[in-house]
């Protein structure tokens, strides 16, 4: 047992955990909150897997707008921030259900894939993934045209955002 | 010895699995969102562990995931609008309580 392989699984505990609670918390905010704590695991292990970038991304983008956007909107929507009630519905054991199968059926998948017990190898030398990362991205051989549709996409996104959730008064 | 490629692959599929689970079951629309993120992020763990294990000099897996989280971010800012303008009319953001097309 190796000091990495100890860092996984206190990350995995901590994201697991932190997702159940998101989908079982009763009241909203606190969904929100421990959304927050599921997405840091996830950057922690894209830092695990040597992606500095999207590990960065991942706090900068998901927990910084995203996560931020659902607590506004949880705060936009209603008086009360104190959920009461069911919060799930009456026949929440069929979508449990559901998801054990899934997951039942996805584990025998990964399973059957060939080399999935391999160890990765370390990066070659001199070999930096963040500059290879941005070279991919602009570069007319590789990336340049699906980065710029999804930015493109991006910015029509959020001024239908604007669009949508605005009042426009008409005088 | 550092962390089998299957660990990694069976923590995503446990992650989607639980994001399936909070879409289904839940009843706030806000909630259901925020399960969809969590499904996405499976995803993302997917594609960084497939592009760090089999082709880490390719950088195909990182720019996916660069797009899925801008797709997400997309996702969410015309989702999360699209509540608040359901809210305005209706006064709720619970989803078996929208359910007519023309109010």
């Amino acid at each position: 047992m190796t000091a990495e392989r100890i860092v996984f699984i206190l990350t995995a505990i901590f994201l697991l955990a932190s997702a159940l609670k998101v989908v079982t918390s009763r009241m909203l905010m606190h969904a929100a909150l421990w959304l927050v704590a599921a997405l840091f695991g996830v950057a922690v292990l894209f830092a695990m897997l040597q992606a500095s970038f999207l590990a960065v991304a991942q706090v900068v983008v998901y927990i910084g707008a995203i996560a931020i956007l659902f607590i506004f909107t949880d705060m936009l929507t209603r008086k009360d921030l104190r959920d009461q009630g069911q919060q799930t519905r009456s026949n929440w054991w069929l979508p449990a259900l559901l998801g054990l199968l899934l997951l039942v059926g996805l584990s025998s998948i990964i399973l059957g894939i060939p080399g999935v017990d391999r160890t990765f190898t370390a990066l070659p030398e001199g070999f930096d993934p963040v500059r290879s990362l941005g070279i991919a991205l602009v570069s007319p051989d590789a990336y340049v045209l699906p980065f710029e549709v999804a930015s493109v996409l991006l910015l029509a996104a959020l001024v239908g955002a604007v669009y949508l959730a605005g009042v426009f008064k008409k005088d | 010895m550092s962390v089998p490629l299957s660990w990694y692959l069976f923590l995503a599929a446990a992650l989607f699995c639980i994001g399936l689970y909070g879409v289904l079951a839940r009843k706030n629309a806000i909630a259901m969102l925020l399960a969809v993120e969590l499904m996405l992020n499976a995803v993302n763990i997917n594609l960084v562990a497939f592009w760090r294990y089999l082709r880490p000099v390719q950088m195909s897996g990182q720019v996916f995931a660069v797009i899925v989280i801008a797709v997400a971010a997309a996702e969410v800012a015309v989702g999360l609008a699209l509540i608040i303008s359901v809210f305005r009319r209706r006064k709720t953001v619970m989803a078996d309580e929208i359910d007519l097309m023309k109010w």
